[in-house]
């Protein structure tokens, strides 16, 4: 887990459902295979309505057309993000292009644990909306340790909810090495 | 203070008396399921982490179900496949069914009620988001990623947060216009997309236990569509004897206590409710059916776990008997034991099949076809701006393909209806 993750924001909405993070016709890629793999940056959050690809503005695409890193680190959104299906290449999809951490009020239970379990992404919650005092392209850093949130230009800080139970599998990097420290894996 | 059924199969499989919600706990799986999609990084991730030759943990708990990309030429997609056939020959899997076999059965969510995996009391993990579909057999059953089903593939354990239970109490006698979708969209609509989150939904009433088991699947089914970790209902005599009838496995059911706490409880009177629709691009996003009627349609498609059981098609025939679709139609059966009754059973002297290609509709093969989009090339799936109403469960932008469609969910007979009249249909105003 990073002490520090910084980079450009990529602001979105409410319920951001899985089938807009990856959609479905590109799940047919191995997430091992190199060449294949890298197809999950290439479309992460390519199935987002155009006037919502970060907001305020929109058009503008997480990861531009035949590249296959987004510029884009932190993921700003509303409430429910991840809903739907409990395809584990979403937080994948995101990590593959290059995003560590998603900055939501509230999220899918599925998206959320497999976000920590798999040790793609870290989902911190907000209690503020910040997707109203963050914009695309904006520059973040996040604490992790402390929980804080910094707009680096405006210079204006924001506290995160704490982690809680789930910090402990993302300290041990995933599940796998949580529940061998926990005993149930050799 | 009593425990929900959620709580008391989850302490009876952490091997303790009570378990509180909140509480975070390691629990026994008895059934992990997986599929096409997921299947094959669930297995790649099994493989990093326990070793190339290590053993499935018990091998005669695991189903493999292919059902996603089945027809279709996509060659990543047959690739997958290969990919778990040849795991299920090295492990000797005795549950999995392959594709271009008699052993095919199509959707996962229906063919583990089919088989016999879904049974009272025990717990089910699966690769699928609509895993929570099992509930309805009185069995705390939901959906996880690859990393959690490799976990479980290795282990037979897994970690889970123990719920909170929200109780939908369905009182009355359900009209013959109104279908179990309905109840489930008002649902959604009442508590919202999220209304539901990390909670489990209890059903319960008359009106619940008046319902076929394929009915009950199709309220636990959409648990997710508001959040829902699982969706349950407890077993009772119907329960029983579907169970009995597949396997000879035992089981031990569980009840509610009446003094179990419920974060939330709702009341409905059935006979009080309309048929509704969701409008795109949200489940919760309700409208009742008079509200949207008349609202111009592309296309019309029946199938999926949730809308493509025999009694589906049973209903929807009931409608399309002797009439003609102004629409394209879209039939896919979600399993291949659903296609063969829909050749069996007949409705004033023809069978089901044969009403629906007398209708005009477009016959599918048993699979999740268009409900998820897909490949290019899968049977049903949006190319363009078609808007559809559909017995499917989602409807956000590009779940069936294209970005630019929008998807109406509604019951086999209001689909039914509106695709003999082309634009959304009252089923009201045909079933008179």
């Amino acid at each position: 887990m990073d002490d520090i993750i910084q980079g450009k924001a990529y602001v979105l909405g409410d319920s951001i459902d899985t089938d807009q993070i990856i959609p479905a016709a590109h799940l047919v890629y191995s997430m091992t295979v190199p060449d294949e793999r890298k197809q999950y940056g290439r479309y992460a959050l390519s199935g987002l309505p155009t006037d919502q690809q970060g907001l305020p503005e929109g058009n503008l695409p997480f990861t531009p057309d035949d590249m296959f890193e987004s510029e884009y680190r932190i993921v700003i959104a509303g409430s429910n993000f991840g809903c739907g299906s409990s395809r584990e290449h979403a937080p994948f999809s995101l990590m593959v292009a290059g995003a560590k951490a998603v900055v939501a009020q509230s999220y899918a239970r599925i998206f959320y644990r497999n976000a920590v379990d798999g040790g793609f992404i870290i989902p911190f919650e907000s209690r503020l909306r910040l997707v109203d005092h963050i914009r695309t392209g904006d520059e973040i850093r996040i604490d992790v340790r402390a929980g804080l949130l910094t707009h680096v230009e405006a210079g204006e800080e924001w506290l995160l909810n704490p982690l809680g139970d789930i910090a402990d599998i993302l300290k041990a990097g995933n599940v796998f090495e949580y529940a061998r420290q926990a005993g149930f894996m050799k | 203070m009593g425990q929900t059924i959620t709580q008391k199969i989850l302490a009876r499989n952490a091997g303790r008396d009570r378990v509180a919600p909140g509480e975070n706990i390691w629990i026994d799986v008895d059934t992990l399921m997986t599929h096409d999609v997921c299947g094959p990084p669930t297995i790649g991730i099994f493989k990093r982490e326990f070793g190339e030759d290590a053993k499935v943990w018990d091998p005669d708990k695991l189903v493999i179900l292919p059902d996603h990309y089945i027809f279709t030429e996509d060659p990543h997609a047959r690739r997958n496949i290969d990919i778990l056939r040849d795991f299920a020959a090295q492990h000797d899997l005795p549950h999995y069914y392959d594709v271009g076999t008699s052993r095919y059965k199509g959707v996962c969510h229906v063919a583990l009620a089919e088989e016999g995996f879904n049974r009272p009391g025990t717990v089910l993990f699966g690769t699928d988001s609509h895993s929570c579909t099992s509930g309805a057999f009185g069995m705390f059953s939901t959906g996880v990623g690859n990393t959690d089903a490799a976990l479980i593939m290795g282990t037979g354990k897994i970690w889970v947060k123990v719920p909170e239970t929200l109780r939908f109490v369905f009182e009355g006698t359900l009209p013959p216009w109104l279908m179990a979708k309905d109840l489930i969209l008002s649902v959604i609509g009442d508590v919202g997309f999220e209304g539901g989150t990390y909670c489990a939904l209890e059903f319960d009433g008359q009106a619940v236990f008046d319902l076929s088991m394929e009915e009950r699947m199709t309220l636990t089914n959409m648990a997710i569509e508001a959040g829902g970790k699982n969706g349950v209902i407890a077993a009772d005599e119907k329960t029983f004897e579907h169970v009995r009838a597949r396997t000879d496995r035992p089981f031990d059911p569980v009840w509610s206590d009446p003094d179990a706490a419920w974060l939330q409880e709702r009341v409905y009177d059935v006979s009080n409710m309309e048929p509704v629709v969701a409008k795109p691009h949200r489940p919760d996003n309700r409208a009742t059916v008079s509200e949207v009627a008349g609202t111009k349609l592309d296309r019309a498609y029946i199938g999926s776990c949730t809308g493509g059981k025999l009694e589906d098609f049973e209903a929807a025939a009931k409608i399309l008997q002797g009439e003609e679709v102004r629409i394209d139609t879209f039939v896919v059966p979600a399993s291949t034991e659903v296609t063969r009754q829909m050749h069996e059973r007949t409705l004033n002297g023809k069978t089901l099949w044969q009403v629906f290609v007398d209708a005009g509709c477009k016959m599918g093969h048993a699979s999740c076809g268009a409900c998820l989009g897909g490949p290019i090339d899968t049977f049903g799936r949006t190319q363009g701006t078609e808007v559809v109403i559909s017995t499917t469960n989602r409807n956000f932008p590009g779940r069936m393909g294209s970005k630019q469609s929008a998807v109406y969910l509604a019951s086999p007979l209001t689909v039914a209806a509106s695709a003999v009249q082309g634009t959304i249909t009252d089923p009201r105003t045909v079933l008179a």
